[in-house]
């Protein structure tokens, strides 16, 4: 009976050695170096952008360091040293690939081409394709732009979505691309374009950061609903499970519903402007049921 | 490395139209030779003159040929090309401003082209310049002796000799202006660096689309580095510089 006891007693303590020495993955790559690096954008408002002081904050850091946070605990590493590497839309996911970074915290849209190269966490943001205009031009809907110029910024999905609509409605657009959003809203600003086409967030965000934001308004119908969440490597089931296990507590607690008030519908850096943008309806049941369904199902008709 | 190659891209169909990915590639290479060609032809010609005004013998030709190369050598080509896109409009009168901003057909290829023309002129114009004043005095003089006026002796000496010895400077020049032509991306130009952007948010694979635009600009600049080989090898004048064994 003793003994019984005494290797039952064993067996337990066991426990949180055999774990710990069973790490795979990422989480044996950051317990072996001791440091994480998170990637970061540098212009996502408010998702993951710099401050004023070229610090990283955001949405999506912030949810990020709730993750850091647990890996701390799970890797027993109190002191575990977060680097940060600022990525683009074109080398994000090669970085995650090769090992550069092990967290993209930014605004990568989840869909089924990527899932061919990266895992993604539940979804925290949803995002509705849309225009800004001029108010004083009077445009309220996609169908007045027919052969009107319409901005947009090369290398994002918002290029294949106007084509797309184009086709799809028989309307045909005069394209023009800037380099990144900051060039695009200066085509509308500079009236080389009439509308702005690209992620609500990031037009509300340039709108509240521009010269004058009352002559600017986000309208139109959604071009395309996008699941926008956090990324990391793929076949890597333990960090997985850890990642999904935390947001998923995230949102369970409300806490994600908390962060979003405060990056969304509050002041925030480095202009203290306000984006006024309350959690969308997609946002909402994607909140209810967490999961990492790609953007295909999200515009299934 | 955990990626997922995929070599069959290249003949996959484009998310948002009936087109391959190949036949993108095809167009955006069109584009970027057009940008290069136009651009080089303007920088030959505009480089010509200038550096030729920049020996010539009165202070304010070569004032004013000297204002050219440091405005256009000095300033880095990306803000030049924002300056003629973004900046040079807004001071047309109000119409044509906006017909130039809306309604001017292929504006970004015209704004790319007259912007790496011009950058680049101020570069052959400084070459030039070294190859007349690399030429022994005795040549202009030996010109004017002969009765020749000075337009005569540069047509018929000097550039005739100075453009020979700069064919090398200028193979680079000529390589350094496909390159270059990667910055009309950035006002939306569907060349190399723009094509290659796009298909890799589209199609996920980062390497084969980042690929083919390093191997296209290879084979352009390689291409180009072989015309000129075979002009200075034709043009030499047989015992000169150019020509030296």
């Amino acid at each position: 009976m003793n003994t019984k006891r005494l290797v039952l007693l064993a067996m337990l303590a066991a426990i949180p050695v055999a774990a710990s020495a069973d790490e795979t993955g990422t989480l044996k790559k950051i317990k072996e170096s001791g440091s994480i690096t998170l990637g970061i954008r540098e212009s996502s408002i408010p998702l993951s952008y710099l401050d004023a002081n070229q610090k990283p904050v955001g949405y999506h850091i912030d949810i990020c360091n709730r993750i850091v946070d647990a890996i701390k605990v799970k890797l027993a590493l109190p002191n575990l040293k977060v680097n940060t590497q600022p990525v683009t839309s074109q080398n994000r996911i090669p970085l995650v690939t090769n090992g550069t970074v092990d967290l993209e915290c930014g605004s990568t849209t989840n869909n089924a081409t990527r899932q061919n190269q990266v895992a993604f966490a539940p979804t925290t943001y949803v995002t509705t394709v849309r225009m800004a205009v001029k108010k004083a031009s009077g445009i309220t809907s996609l169908s007045q732009l027919d052969g009107k110029p319409v901005a947009t910024t090369s290398g994002t999905t918002s290029v294949q979505l106007m084509r797309a609509h184009e086709k799809s409605k028989g309307v045909n657009f005069k394209e023009v691309t800037g380099k990144d959003h900051a060039d695009s809203f200066l085509m509308l600003a500079s009236d080389r374009a009439v509308a702005f086409v690209m992620d609500d967030n990031l037009l509300a965000g340039l709108i509240a950061t521009a010269q004058s934001p009352s002559d600017y308004a986000v309208v139109g119908e959604a071009l395309s609903v996008e699941p926008i969440a956090i990324m990391f490597r793929k076949d890597d089931p333990q960090f997985k499970g850890l990642v999904h296990a935390t947001v998923r507590d995230l949102i369970k607690t409300g806490e994600v519903a908390k962060l979003y008030t405060k990056w969304f519908t509050q002041p925030i850096p480095p202009k203290n402007a306000n984006l006024n943008l309350p959690m969308s309806d997609a946002l909402k049941s994607a909140l209810q049921s967490p999961n990492d369904a790609p953007a295909e199902q999200y515009n299934k008709k | 490395m955990n990626y997922h190659w995929n070599w069959g891209v290249y003949l996959e169909q484009v998310s948002s139209g009936d087109e391959r990915y190949l036949d993108w590639i095809v167009s955006a290479l069109g584009w970027t030779v057009a940008v290069s060609m136009t651009a080089w032809v303007i920088a030959l010609l505009l480089g010509g003159v200038v550096g030729t005004l920049r020996t010539a013998p009165n202070r304010w030709l070569v004032i004013a040929g000297n204002a050219w190369v440091e405005f256009f050598r000095n300033v880095p080509l990306l803000v030049q090309l924002f300056i003629w896109f973004f900046v040079v409009p807004e001071f047309l009168p109000a119409e044509l401003s906006r017909w130039v901003k809306q309604d001017m057909p292929a504006k970004e290829f015209f704004t790319a082209t007259i912007c790496l023309g011009l950058f680049t002129s101020a570069r052959v114009a400084e070459q030039v310049r070294s190859g007349i004043q690399s030429l022994p005095r005795g040549q202009k003089m030996a010109g004017l002796a002969m009765g020749f006026t000075l337009a005569q002796t540069y047509r018929y000496v000097i550039l005739p000799m100075a453009f020979r010895i700069v064919i090398p400077p200028l193979t680079s020049e000529f390589m350094n202006i496909i390159k270059n032509s990667a910055v009309a991306f950035a006002i939306g130009l569907m060349e190399l660096t723009f094509i290659s952007r796009q298909m890799i948010e589209e199609s996920g694979q980062v390497f084969e689309s980042l690929l083919a635009a390093t191997i296209l600009y290879t084979v352009c600049a390689f291409a180009a580095n072989r015309v000129m080989a075979f002009i200075e090898a034709r043009a030499r004048v047989p015992g000169y510089i150019a020509g030296a064994k």
